[in-house]
This record gives structure tokens, C-alpha cells and sequence, in this order.
């Protein structure tokens, strides 16, 4: 049977980087509920990272995601001075020489990524989804989360992707290409709006037309998780559902305002490991 | 006829007795399967359609019904259905497909208070289903199953989608299936405590809906909750029987 839910793994090498000159070479895991990310940073640079799903073991995952950053680059798990794990799953990173909760990475990497002017910061992971605010510095002032519900998170798109045979990253576009968007699917949760989304093909709506119902209900879920923690500009969006446009611009819609495009080519799913690698560097710098 | 969300349950009533019942799948066509039904009942009971003076139909598919029916709410239902058959009752619980019930109800099948979940699957029996599932077990074998268990492990999660995942890993920790088992249904049985709780829980209390036909569930809700619970012959016809009813009671009180 075709795997509809998964996603592609990948990894990468920053290039212009030479590692070999850097003063502190520094790494940060986020173990997620379901992919595990790793990036590594030469000083103030990232130099390479990964992402790849999450197994049944958190160790596992978190050595695994970390050899496959390191493959090809020369650069050895010993090389990096200090590691900070994030994430779900982060007190099972064996090599870590600190945790940090996801919330903190998730602001100080999209500090990094976007810059100083990102003041709020929409995480939408796998199993959970937190609306967080930040100051300048990508210090967290407030954070609000949902991690009791699939509904607004990348299990309940991965189900929906299942069930309607699309490969996930195609559900956005293919959500977008309806001439006006239906009305949300009148129920959040991902196993009523499984049967809900049944009934609508039974009716015979277009595959199309019922993923923009699905969409959009996603949307509102969590546009109202933001509204509880307020929105200001400039706003962000990370965690592998930002790769879904069918959301992100219905969200954007509703919240009357744009988040930021994803920058250097960057994927926003790596704000949290980025920002643990950033913690890495201080906690090295403050010890040495 | 109580069309639910999964299957529809009718029943035919001579004054107060009844003479036949039976359920479908709701399938496609909610009102093709009521019809086709229906039809059978009668056939069963050697009656033609003119010899029905009256229909009522409650469920969540109530105005799908394929006949001219007047109806009402599956509360009043619920809570008529239970008085007739335990005149003790003062609280019902109804744990259906796709949504739960708490009814609060005076000794004459009167409703005081009620409240429903209806936004989750988590409390209600698409939970034990999906949970069955991920299991690899029946869905009739996994309430005995967990009167097996021999420890209580909790579920850390809730939601249905996640506990899938969490059933899968407590798999390959080795965690018997019978433990499993228990857990799922203490889970679903807080939940439905909780919404219980919310009206305030009162004794007697009966179980009714297809839930409650799963002696796991019923084992969880009761420790849960510290009360023994009435369980009905047939639990998922309380709802069609309280409909029923309130024809047959109406026409008795025209009587006198």
C-alpha cells in the first residue's frame, strides 16, 4: 500500500562553510512526536542539518538524525563541543549535554531565521501546536499550546492525506484549487472529520473541494489559538505544517495578516533544532 | 426509530409491550436503511404499514426519517426508555458511535438536567473501535480481553488519533494486551465520569447505548465512577424504546 502520510527525509551541507576554522562548533536535536531534526552550527553559521522521521526509540532517532547531519561533512560527533537536545522526545538524546524545552528553541530559531522583528511565533508540529510570542532577543514573553488534540496538527493532515491517497505535501495546492472555498468541516476532530470527509465524496464534492473544507477547519482551530495569545507583527510561521499553503493562507486570511516566506531557502522545521545549536554555543561559551 | 450515527435501531410497540425490534447499519443512505427496516419489522410481525397509528423517531438522523414522524430529542429518549424499564432510575448514561449522553431524570422519566460530548472522539465508542484496531483484536473480544489485566497502566494521551500511536508503542514495550486493554477503557470511562460528573452524579444510574454492551467499559465505569450500573437486556433499544413510549403514554393520558 502507498505510504500517502510520508514526507521527504533529507539532510544538507551549507556550503561556503568551513567548520575546520570555527571557534565553537555547536549542535541542536529536537526529537519531535514525529520527525527528529538535527543542525549544526560552525560560530553563528549553520552549517549542516537533517530531518528525518521519528522512530519507536527517541535515542535512536535523535543518534540517527545527528549521524545523517554529520554524513559526508567531515565533521565527527566528537567535533561538536556541546549539544542541547529539544523537542518531545529531548531527555532521550544520549549525546546532550542540556535540554531545552521546544517552546524556547522554537522562538530563539526564528529569531535567527527571520531576525529581531518576529514577535510571534506559530509552531505547528506533529503531535501538538503552540502560538508563542517572543521579544527581540527570541526570548519567549508568552506562550499558549495545544498538544491534546490532533486536530491543527501534522497527525491529523497526515490522516487526512491517507484517506484521500495524496501525498501530503500535494494536500495545500491541492486545497487552493477550488474556485471559492466551502464551508469548514463543521467538526475538529480528526476522526469525525475523517467520516465527515467521507460523507462530502459520497456526496460527490471533488477531492479538491474537500480538503479546502478540511483546510479551512484547520485553520480555524488554530487561528483561535492565536487570537488567546495575541498576534503581533512580525509573525512567523514553523514546524512542518508551515509547508502546507492550504493552511498557512487560509490562516493568514483569517488572521488578517501574512507570516513571514520561509528565508535562505530555510525549512521553518528547523527553528527548533536551530535554536537548540544556538543554546549549545552559549552554554559552551559561558563554561569555557 | 432512533437513527444513530452508525446504525438505526426501530422498534414496534403494541400499547406497552414490545413486539419487535431490530438495527442495520445506517451505511450510504441513512433513509434507505431506515426504510428497508422498518419494512422488515412489520413483515416479521405479520403487519402491514397501515397498522402502524404512529411513528417517533429521535438520533442524531431523526429528520432523515423516511416516513412522516414527529419527534424527540434523544435526552427525552433516553430518559423515558430507562424509567420504563428500572423505575429506580434517576441518572442515564448513553454512550453511542459518535457521541455521549448524561441524563439526570425525576422518578417518572422526567429530565432534570442533562449534557453531551458530541465534539471528540475520545469519549465515545469510534474510541474503542480505532482503539481495537491498533490492538489487532476484535472489537467484541476487547472487552473481556480487559477483564484480564492484571496491572493498571494509564494512557497519557487523549485524543484518539494520538492514543493510536501511544496503543502501538505500548505494543512493542511488551505491555500485555490485556493491560491494553483495561487502559483504553478506563480512559474513555473518565471522560465519560467527567461528563457525568458535570450534572452530578445520582444514583440509580443506568448504562444504555452499544457501549454498554462491552463488559470492559462497563467494569472501568463503574470503578470509576464507585456506583454498580444498571445494564439493560438490550442497551442500544433504549432510545427507540423511549420514543416509542412517548406516543403510547401520550395516548393513556388522552384516556383519562
Amino acid at each position: 500500500m502507498k505510504e500517502y502520510w510520508r514526507w521527504s527525509e533529507y539532510r544538507r551541507t551549507v556550503r561556503g562553510v568551513d567548520w575546520t576554522k570555527a571557534e565553537i562548533v555547536s549542535g541542536g536535536v529536537d526529537v519531535g512526536a514525529v520527525s527528529s531534526k538535527a543542525a549544526l552550527m560552525a560560530d553563528d553559521r549553520l552549517f549542516a542539518y537533517s530531518i528525518a522521521r521519528t522512530g519507536s526509540s527517541s535515542p535512536d532517532s535523535a543518534k540517527k538524525v545527528t549521524d545523517w547531519a554529520l554524513e559526508g561533512t567531515g565533521m565527527k560527533l566528537s567535533d561538536v563541543q556541546c549539544v542541547v537536545g529539544t523537542g518531545y522526545g529531548r531527555v532521550n538524546v544520549p549525546f546532550a549535554n542540556r535540554t531545552i524545552t521546544e517552546i524556547s528553541c522554537h522562538a530563539r530559531g526564528a529569531n535567527y531565521i527571520w531576525g529581531p522583528m518576529v514577535r510571534t511565533i506559530l509552531d505547528m508540529g506533529g503531535q501538538d501546536c503552540k502560538a508563542i510570542r517572543s521579544d527581540r532577543n527570541g526570548k519567549v514573553t508568552a506562550f499558549l499550546m495545544n498538544d491534546r488534540c490532533a486536530a491543527g496538527t501534522g497527525r491529523g493532515v497526515e490522516v487526512i492525506a491517507d484517506l484521500m491517497s495524496i501525498p501530503i505535501e500535494e494536500i495545500g495546492p491541492a486545497s487552493l484549487n477550488v474556485e471559492k472555498d466551502p464551508e469548514p468541516i463543521s467538526t475538529t476532530c480528526v476522526v469525525f472529520a475523517k467520516s465527515a470527509a467521507l460523507a462530502l465524496l459520497r456526496k460527490g464534492w471533488s477531492k479538491e473541494m474537500v480538503l479546502a473544507a478540511y483546510c479551512s477547519a484547520m485553520a480555524n482551530r488554530v487561528a483561535e489559538l492565536l487570537r488567546r495569545v495575541g498576534v503581533e507583527k512580525e509573525f512567523v510561521i514553523t514546524g512542518g505544517i508551515s509547508k502546507n499553503i492550504g493552511i498557512v493562507k487560509r490562516l493568514e486570511r483569517i488572521m488578517g495578516i501574512e507570516a513571514l516566506p520561509p528565508k535562505n531557502e530555510l525549512d521553518p522545521a528547523l527553528a527548533g533544532a536551530i535554536g537548540a545549536a544556538l543554546f549549545a554555543r552559549d552554554f559552551y561559551k559561558k563554561r569555557a | 426509530m432512533d437513527i444513530g450515527s452508525r446504525n438505526v435501531k426501530a422498534l414496534l410497540m403494541v400499547d406497552n409491550r414490545t413486539l419487535s425490534e431490530g438495527q442495520t447499519l445506517c451505511g450510504f443512505d441513512q433513509k434507505a436503511a431506515t426504510e428497508k427496516l422498518v419494512e422488515d419489522l412489520l413483515r416479521e410481525s405479520n403487519l402491514s404499514h397501515s397498522d402502524i397509528a404512529h411513528i417517533v423517531a429521535t438520533g442524531v438522523g431523526k429528520n432523515s426519517s423516511p416516513y412522516p414522524a414527529s419527534e424527540i430529542t434523544m435526552v427525552s429518549a433516553d430518559a423515558l426508555g430507562s424509567n420504563f424499564l428500572f423505575p429506580s432510575a434517576r441518572m442515564v448514561i448513553d454512550v453511542g458511535a459518535e457521541n455521549s449522553l448524561v441524563v439526570r431524570c425525576t422518578e417518572k422519566g422526567k429530565v432534570i438536567d442533562f449534557a453531551e460530548s458530541d465534539k471528540c472522539a475520545a469519549g465515545s465508542g469510534t474510541f474503542i473501535e480505532a482503539m481495537a484496531r491498533a490492538l489487532e483484536v476484535k472489537l467484541e473480544e476487547i472487552g473481556p480481553l480487559s477483564l484480564k489485566a492484571k496491572n493498571s497502566i494509564v494512557l497519557n494521551t487523549q485524543c484518539t488519533v494520538f492514543a493510536e500511536s501511544e496503543v502501538v508503542s505500548l505494543i512493542h514495550q511488551k505491555v500485555s494486551k490485556a493491560d491494553i486493554a483495561r487502559a483504553i477503557h478506563d480512559s474513555i470511562a473518565n471522560r465519560i465520569a467527567s461528563l457525568a460528573r458535570r450534572i452530578r452524579i445520582q444514583k440509580d444510574i443506568v448504562l444504555v447505548g452499544g457501549v454498554a454492551l462491552n463488559v470492559g467499559f462497563v467494569n472501568s465505569l463503574e470503578s470509576t465512577i464507585g456506583v454498580e450500573l444498571l445494564v439493560p437486556k438490550d442497551p442500544e433499544f433504549v432510545g427507540a424504546l423511549g420514543v416509542a413510549l412517548t406516543y403510547s403514554k401520550q395516548k393513556e393520558s388522552g384516556r383519562r
